[in-house]
């Protein structure tokens, strides 16, 4: 548990809270009305509910299988969970989804997470180790890595350990900003790539020139010093500062009207 | 037809198959089961993101090749687990690609058109490494490649363009909502790439909640997805993807794949569950008693909703 002094009255306590918690509402603080979301499950759903319910009512979430504005009156467990095909705008498949995602007219923002992630945020969700033979298999990229190339932003939800912020990732699943600068666009891909990658630590984001991580934000009771020791790269943390602190409000919300059965948080 | 007549008829050693649903939505699982049951060997397998079914065929020792997406459950597993042990293991030979790029090689295969463009996978791994080793290049049905890039023929200008190969397996499984007397199909909800998938095989088997007269499906033709003469067999399984979902008619067993996900992480435990849920059961009907009424009416959909609103999933 993380602590947050916040005010009260005239009382100054301590306001609790997990580290879940805090990176589903950092995240939903960061989408804008218009936002079309394409929403993975987990955290991302959390998150983008959130910013339904307190930021921005007017932003869409929809999903890679096909489930456009969804009414979402339980939390889906998946992707595919029969809770995303409940009144939506439109119940389609993949290849509709996948238009909308890329679609010109349309600022879709992807929410990610991985296994791994590198200082340009190139994310893993494939494998550790050789990609033929593998010391831990996951899942594989789905629709991660059509996200990660078409949307037009990608934000990043990451555990913040060493193990997992890495100087090079096993697998390159879903690129970032590839090596830095304008390898993204050298690549092929023009538009897009991650504007912040939110921890239980705090914000990272890119460098407009060279597209490396630096620290933008840490949270309440974490030094910016302590970001560093968790992170497997050396990261620039001159231009960090300490991020809005949580309120009472945001976090009643995310635990009675979001996930009130705590399946995710 | 009867499950077993579909598998005995459309199903060889070695089949190419590619599988209809998404991770925890409309598997269909009581074909799966009946593959194990007749101990089919070798089979290749094309899903774009899949869990159950795929996971089973694969622990049961099913399954040789495999190209696909993403294997997992979402919350009840991030990763397959028997998959992951397979990959881990080297039991199996796998190619990795996106779900963008599955749905749109489904999507050729199904046009007759040898592959398709997109922009997906530039610069990422998906694109520079090769699952397959190059004897499997050369075997039935095999891309000589697994994907290739080209720039725009179109422009004079620099843009890249990756081109996926379409598949074209023996056999395609869907699991759907209705299927009338005569092939006309339904699916509600998300069609998901079922409809690609369905087209893109030689031979299309369909398993169904229910089989009902064309003239039913015909008062409401919008919402029919597949003509009739596409279907070469049509097999009724009431809750024939449990314990998958399927919308308006039942939610997902969140008790039992939470069970799975367990048993799964034991070869010795998962043995036993194969003994117990597939080897030991003759029928479809054996297996809905085996689950149980009672577990069958808490998952039941509620028709207001279209799920089980309020089912404990924890």
């Amino acid at each position: 548990m993380a602590l947050d002094p916040v005010w009260r009255g005239d009382e100054r306590e301590m306001l609790e809270y997990n580290p879940r918690e805090i990176m589903a509402i950092t995240a939903g603080r960061m989408v804008k009305n218009g936002d079309v979301i394409f929403c993975g499950t987990g955290l991302a759903q959390i998150a983008a509910t959130v910013a339904k319910k307190m930021y921005a009512p007017e932003s869409i979430i929809f999903f890679e299988t096909g489930g456009i504005d969804a009414e979402l009156p339980e939390l889906p467990l998946s992707v595919s969970d029969l809770r995303i095909m409940y009144r939506t705008s439109v119940n389609a498949g993949l290849l509709e989804s996948f238009s909308i995602l890329s679609h010109r007219k349309v600022h879709s923002k992807a929410f990610l997470g991985a296994a791994q992630i590198d200082r340009f945020g190139n994310l893993n969700s494939t494998c550790m180790g050789d990609y033929w033979h593998p010391s831990v298999r996951f899942s594989g990229s789905g629709g991660a890595c059509d996200a990660a190339c078409l949307a037009a932003e990608v934000i990043i939800f990451m555990e913040h350990e060493k193990r997992r912020f890495v100087n090079k990732v096993d697998y390159l699943t879903s690129p970032g900003w590839l090596s830095g600068a304008d390898a993204r666009e050298k690549a092929g891909l023009h538009r897009g790539g991650p504007t912040a990658v939110v921890t239980n630590l705090g914000v990272m984001r890119f460098d407009e020139k060279t597209k490396e991580m630096y620290l933008s934000e840490y949270h309440s009771g974490v030094t910016p010093r302590q970001i560093q020791d968790t992170t497997g790269f050396e990261v620039d943390i001159s231009r960090a500062v300490r991020s809005k602190p949580i309120t009472e409000e945001e976090l009643r919300v995310l635990r009675e009207d979001v996930d009130p059965q705590k399946l995710i948080i | 037809m009867t499950l077993k007549e579909a598998v005995t008829t459309f199903i060889k050693d070695g089949s190419h198959i590619a599988i209809g649903g998404f991770v925890c939505t409309r598997n269909p699982m009581a074909i799966a089961y009946e593959i194990i049951r007749q101990r089919k060997k070798n089979l290749h397998i094309y899903v774009h993101s899949h869990g159950q079914a795929l996971d089973l065929l694969i622990g049961a020792g099913c399954v040789r090749r495999l190209e696909l997406a993403y294997a997992g459950m979402g919350r009840f597993a991030s990763t397959c687990v028997r998959f992951r042990k397979a990959v881990q293991n080297g039991d199996i030979e796998w190619e990795d690609y996106t779900n963008y790029e599955m749905t749109l090689r489904f999507f050729a295969g199904s046009l007759g058109i040898p592959f398709m463009a997109t922009k997906t996978s530039l610069g990422s791994d998906i694109l520079v490494k090769e699952g397959f080793r190059p004897e499997t290049r050369k075997e039935y049905k095999v891309a000589s490649k697994k994907l290739t890039i080209m720039n725009n023929p179109f422009s004079d200008e620099d843009e890249k363009i990756v081109l996926v190969p379409a598949i074209n397996p023996d056999v395609a499984l869907i699991h759907a909502q209705y299927v009338s007397e005569e092939g006309t199909v339904r699916i509600e909800g998300l069609s998901l790439t079922d409809v690609e998938i369905a087209k893109c095989a030689d031979k299309l088997v369909i398993t169904c909640e229910e089989i009902v007269p064309e003239s039913y499906l015909r008062q409401n033709p919008d919402m029919n997805c597949l003509p009739h003469f596409l279907v070469d067999a049509i097999v009724a399984v009431p809750y024939g993807a449990h314990p998958t979902s399927c919308f308006n008619f039942y939610d997902y067993d969140a008790k039992h794949l939470n069970m799975y996900r367990k048993i799964a992480e034991n070869d010795r435990n998962f043995t036993e569950y194969l003994d117990e849920w597939v080897y030991g059961i003759s029928s479809h009907e054996e297996y809905l008693a085996k689950v149980g009424i009672g577990r069958l009416l808490q998952i039941k959909a509620n028709p207001a909703f279209g799920f089980r609103p309020g089912l404990e999933r924890g």
